[in-house]
């Protein structure tokens, strides 16, 4: 038998994304029940999306949307 | 004089769906651009790439297709003007990207354990400058895939569409990315901690 650990890390990615299929899903679902050191690195890959999203979203600054606007082509 | 009024008529629907169509495309902006921000190498290409974007949209509006998702079309039109003009230069293009496992990252911060169980705490021991210094240390390949689906929310499909690749080349570049950052991630915390 291969290292659950291992094999629930595979895992993380697509049962993140909603990916696995419902049998995927069943097995990792047993093993995060029963290992606190996998269902602690789950929770963190979870944050860490989320956290990843805020720090590099940029608004769109105003003179841009200016530009944008003005590439309108007029009604003849 | 029937035909005259027919095409009347006919001009007149056309100029309502180009100003709704560049209503639509306008409000999208800022969308557009916090996916731009970082399709683009720097600051100013995004600038650029945004108005040779939604020029060309402007421009090419019939082919446009009412229904289908807008935001996708302006982003595969300014990933083709990205590859078209060039500005996807590698830093060192033979060199493979370093990839850690998954569980790499949270390993190495949750090292120095201090009794912090908490995972969103674990998160916080890397700034926002470290975040954005890693991911565009991402090769480009790698990163347009993390830019669409975890910053834009575009489905594998619609992503793989942007790109002109395979669903499956999207996945596999979407998870190696994914890796390659955390791995970044974690060398500059490492960096901090000594």
């Amino acid at each position: 038998m291969n290292d659950p650990c291992a094999h629930c890390e595979e895992m993380m990615q697509p049962y993140l994304d909603h990916v696995l299929t419902d049998e995927e899903m069943a097995q990792a679902e047993a093993h995060l029940a029963e290992c606190v050191d996998c269902r602690r690195r789950y929770k963190f890959e979870e944050s860490l999306r989320i956290y990843v999203r805020k720090a590099v979203t940029e608004q769109i600054p105003a003179e841009l949307r200016e530009k944008l606007a003005a590439l309108r082509i007029p009604l003849e | 004089m029937e035909a005259d009024a027919e095409e009347a008529q006919r001009l007149a629907t056309e100029a309502r769906d180009r100003v709704r169509f560049e209503e639509d495309a306008l409000a999208l902006s800022d969308q557009v651009y916090r996916v731009a921000r970082h399709l683009a190498s720097s600051r100013e290409d995004a600038d650029e790439l945004m108005q040779e974007t939604y020029a060309r949209a402007f421009r090419s509006w019939r082919s446009f297709q009412p229904g289908t998702n807008m935001r996708a079309w302006l982003l595969r039109i300014l990933t083709n003007l990205n590859i078209d003009r060039g500005r996807r230069q590698q830093r060192a293009p033979q060199m493979q990207p370093l990839e850690a496992n998954d569980y790499y990252l949270y390993d190495r911060l949750a090292e120095n354990d201090d009794g912090i169980s908490d995972e969103d705490r674990v998160v916080e021991r890397l700034s926002q400058d470290d975040i954005v210094t890693a991911l565009s240390a991402v090769p480009h390949d790698f990163r347009d895939a993390i830019v669409l689906v975890d910053l834009g929310d575009f489905s594998y499909a619609d992503a793989a569409q942007i790109l002109d690749i395979p669903v499956g080349t999207v996945m596999s570049r979407l998870h190696r990315g994914r890796r390659i950052l955390k791995r970044e991630l974690a060398e500059s915390a490492l960096e901090e901690a000594t």
